[in-house]
């Protein structure tokens, strides 16, 4: 799994922090996602799923 | 449970999207249909009113996810196909392409349209006038930014949370904006005092004109709008009117379906509203367990966690959970973003958490006694994940900065 996010669409809703804390987090300047795993392993890949599919604006996708 | 291969999705926004997705991603192998009124691919609508408006994005940055995504995830995807009839006895959805589908759950996602104000026009006149927007669809987007161009008097009516953004936008875009708001202050139910305040300065800083009064009419001459028309007998002179005044939700397909329909599609804690029929998104209107009060939500949040969850629930089975999610919404105003979670009304007092006004950002909460009801952050999004805490549990002394909490603690 590999993961790219869209800072340009992101909104900083933070909804992907709450679905998986460790592989996204909000930056201290803008409050926007950051990726802290491009790549994360597999017993993550649950949670990565759930926040592709809450983020508000799509800003998260999934490569498989 | 009835055997689960035909899944109809109707309503192709964000909610309907992310049922279909969703159901993929959690392992449902059966046929899915997802089919939409509006010939585009499922696109997201609250940069409609800002990047879309403005004109820093192109049409194409709306688009949720990329066009291949459909066929990769098994979806037949159907825009540009709107339902007209659902039929439960033979359980199956009716397109207007003349198409039927049989379907073992269906899942209405068909969202709202904008409510419209009367038209006076010289007689004999019909359809709407040149200069008469709304703002629901991509198109509609589209043509209002035309519109917008040239600097033209533009008035809007109404001043929620849409008909601020298009305000906003339209000022930085030259035109000449009067915003009718009802209210002593735009937002402020929404919102709360000290956001509203700080959101209403940014308007006079943008030169947008807010005048109090109901807007009950848009006046038109020879087929192009001239004015809105006040409930006070007063004619705001316009070349573009924006009516922003609230939603009604798409359920009439829904006629003699025996789907519960009243102000939405009625649908329990679980977004169920008959067995095999279940609602997301705008149109659904369900029973909230936190307040015990029944309504709709309009919030982008809520459409696509509603999504995940009925997704999740249809699987189920009888393992369904009770869908609670924690209100949110966010609005951008200019340079403001300012975040919302749970409810200010009915709160009688406010803290403010971190930051302060005058610095133009800050976090805040809103107690009834000594309950946290709502919380507000302004141009703190990072912050703000602290008092979606403070909510859920209604304690305050969560929300401190501190005593931040494990997500806010990691400092680089």
């Amino acid at each position: 799994m590999k993961i790219i996010v869209d800072r340009e669409r992101c909104v900083g809703a933070g909804q992907c922090v709450l679905a998986a804390a460790g592989v996204f987090d909000q930056s201290r300047e803008d409050g926007l996602v950051e990726l802290l795993q491009a790549e994360p392993p597999q017993d993550r890949h649950a949670a990565v799923t759930e926040a592709e599919l809450i983020c508000p604006s799509g800003a998260i996708e999934i490569r498989s | 449970m009835t055997e689960l291969n035909e899944v109809v999705v109707v309503g192709a926004g964000a909610a309907g999207a992310t049922t279909a997705e969703s159901l993929r991603r959690q392992g449902y192998e059966g046929r899915l249909t997802l089919v939409g009124a509006e010939p585009h691919l499922p696109y997201d609508r609250p940069p409609l009113s800002k990047q879309i408006l403005t004109g820093r994005w192109e049409p194409d940055r709306v688009r949720l996810r990329a066009p291949e995504t459909y066929d990769r995830l098994g979806i037949d995807l159907r825009p540009g196909s709107a339902a007209t009839r659902l039929d439960r006895t033979g359980r199956a959805v009716e397109c207007a392409d003349g198409s039927r589908l049989h379907a073992d759950a269906v899942v209405v996602a068909t969202g709202v349209r904008p409510r419209r104000l009367p038209c006076t026009d010289d007689p004999g006149r019909l359809g709407a006038p040149d200069g008469l927007h709304v703002l629901r669809t991509l198109d509609d987007a589209l043509g209002l930014r035309e519109a917008l161009l040239g600097g033209p008097r533009l008035v809007v009516a109404g001043a929620g949370l849409l008909g601020t953004e298009v305000a906003v936008a339209a000022r930085t875009l030259g035109a000449d904006v009067t915003l009718v708001c009802p209210a002593p202050l735009p937002l402020l139910d929404l919102l709360g005092r000290q956001a509203a305040d700080l959101v209403s300065a940014t308007h006079r800083d943008l030169g947008l004109r807010v005048r109090r009064g109901r807007a009950t009419a848009v006046a038109a001459a020879r087929g192009t709008v001239t004015g809105v028309r006040l409930a006070d007998g007063t004619l705001l002179p316009a070349d573009v009117v924006l009516v922003a005044a609230g939603s009604l939700p798409n359920t009439e397909w829904l006629h003699g379906s025996g789907v519960p329909v009243e102000d939405g599609v009625v649908c329990d804690v679980l977004c169920a509203a008959e067995p095999g029929v279940w609602a997301a998104g705008d149109v659904a209107n369900r029973c909230d367990p936190r307040t015990r009060r029944r309504h709709r939500l309009e919030h982008r949040t809520h459409a696509t966690e509603q999504a995940v969850a009925v997704a999740r629930n249809i699987l189920a089975g009888t393992r369904a959970r009770p869908f609670t999610p924690l209100r949110s919404f966010w609005t951008d105003q200019h340079d403001l973003k300012v975040q919302v979670f749970g409810d200010i009304t009915g709160t009688d007092r406010c803290s403010i958490v971190e930051g302060s006004p005058a610095e133009r950002k800050f976090t805040a909460v809103y107690c009834a006694g000594d309950r946290v009801l709502g919380a507000v952050a302004v141009n703190m999004p990072r912050e703000a994940q602290r008092l979606r805490t403070a909510v859920e549990t209604g304690a305050l002394h969560t929300a401190g900065p501190s005593r931040p909490t494990t997500a806010g603690a990691s400092d680089a």
